[in-house]
């Protein structure tokens, strides 16, 4: 494994994009960086500007007004990013799949590397994504 | 070559590094055993450094490309001079030439300066926001902290040459029995933390209001070099201090475990003000610089001028 790949999984920075969601499933990723959970330990952080991201975390369900601008940041991700959809919303729908402005599901507007299911996940759900997707990386 | 060999190994470039990386692995570990978490290993820094290198680097459309990606060059490079020239006197204080406190003085504002420039740069309006607040916390801080240099200036008998100063300390003991010192020192901590520009005084960054302000458009191996000279900061700007106020270190013995203490001593303080206080608006902290900071740095002058 070469050591680029080595850092990057111990530094993944966090961009969290919220695409119209109800607040549940953000207050349950920002519950991941309290003390209880504390993902800073694995060198986690959450960042405010999708230039400085590794980790492109998407909640809610997606529509049609903010489907240009998800692709917009997308677009402005330095890569390698990890795009991970957060909550049932994101993964397929939801109860809102059959609305009038649906348009997602999110691996429809760009690919996703790993779904957290729930409404809304728990913590050590994000937590279990995130090993997964660092095992993807490695080639596990 | 040794001077090569000074500039970028011992004391330049490496080693600066790598007490910087140290000195921001504390400060993390520290504020998260503050907030009652673990706390990130200690070669979180140098990872996050090499993922940086690694990363895409983009540059916005309409930027000024050479500007952009140069001005985080120049502030690393300004940082570098400085921890050279400051260990060069802790090592031996004939390592001096006259004047070189003014250089130090200068240099040390060279790394805020490439932050505005390289925000200026990259044409974004946030980062333009936090270069103009960059800009005015310079204005602010700058005036006590070179009024506060001066007073052990004048104690030592007029001199500008961070050797003297030493000697003088050395020999008479350090500055920080004087009460006129005590009072400079209480406002030297408070102008570095706005150096440094973590909380309060960390509003060119804010996180919270404009995303990062600055480093917005920064992305890989630039940003890489900026997270680099912050943690480069974290450590040469304490020495400063210890030099000019705490008689510096002194290689013999016990004493360099207690020099060393007297730069842990200044980084935990940076770190417990930084986790204790809230971020002040742009207006409050030019106002408490240029009120309260600056009276009690003229008082500072005034009684070292009488000789306490």
């Amino acid at each position: 494994m070469s050591i680029k790949l080595n850092a990057l999984t111990k530094s993944l920075w966090v961009f969290h994009m919220a695409a119209s969601p109800c607040n549940n499933c953000d207050i349950e990723i920002l519950d991941a960086l309290t003390p209880r959970h504390d993902i800073e330990r694995f060198g986690m952080l959450l960042v405010g500007s999708i230039k400085h991201a590794d980790v492109l975390l998407v909640t809610g369900c997606i529509n049609k007004k903010v489907i240009d601008r998800m692709k917009r940041v997308y677009e402005q991700a330095p890569k390698p990013i990890i795009v991970v959809a957060v909550g049932g919303c994101a993964c397929t729908g939801g109860m809102f799949r059959d609305s009038y402005n649906y348009a997602g599901p999110l691996d429809k507007v760009f690919p996703v590397d790993a779904y957290v299911p729930g409404c809304p996940p728990q913590p050590e759900a994000l937590i279990d994504a995130v090993v997964k997707v660092i095992n993807k990386l490695k080639g596990k | 070559m040794k001077i090569l060999f000074q500039y970028i190994i011992f004391p330049g470039f490496l080693f600066t590094a790598i007490v910087g990386m140290i000195a921001s692995w504390i400060d993390r570990k520290v504020t998260a055993r503050v907030q009652w978490r673990v706390g990130p290993p200690i070669l979180q820094p140098l990872y996050d450094f090499i993922k940086l290198l690694g990363k895409e680097i983009i540059i916005p459309k309409g930027a000024s490309r050479g500007t952009f990606l140069l001005s985080p060059v120049f502030g690393m490079s300004a940082i570098v001079i400085v921890s050279t020239m400051l260990w060069l006197v802790i090592l031996s204080p004939e390592n001096s030439f006259t004047g070189d406190l003014i250089v130090i003085l200068y240099l040390l504002v060279i790394p805020s300066i490439a932050v505005i420039i390289g925000a200026f740069a990259s044409k974004n309006p946030l980062a333009s926001l936090g270069a103009s607040r960059e800009m005015k916390l310079i204005l602010a801080y700058e005036l006590p902290f070179i009024l506060i240099v001066f007073i052990p200036v004048i104690k030592a008998g007029y001199t500008i040459k961070l050797g003297e100063l030493l000697a003088f300390q050395a020999k008479n003991g350090v500055f920080l029995n004087h009460p006129s010192c005590i009072i400079a020192f209480i406002v030297a901590i408070m102008c570095m933390q706005a150096k440094l520009t973590l909380v309060p005084f960390d509003m060119p960054e804010a996180e919270t209001e404009i995303m990062g302000g600055a480093y917005i458009e920064y992305s890989g191996a630039p940003l890489g070099i900026y997270k680099l000279t912050r943690m480069m900061m974290l450590f040469v700007v304490p020495m400063f201090l210890v030099i000019m106020y705490m008689g510096g270190i002194i290689f013999e013995g016990w004493h360099i475990l207690w020099g060393i203490l007297k730069y842990v001593l200044l980084l935990v303080i940076i770190v417990l003000i930084r986790n204790t206080s809230p971020r002040v608006r742009i207006d409050q902290a030019m106002r408490f610089f240029w009120r309260p900071m600056t009276i009690l740095a003229v008082v500072g002058v005034c009684l070292a001028y009488l000789g306490l």
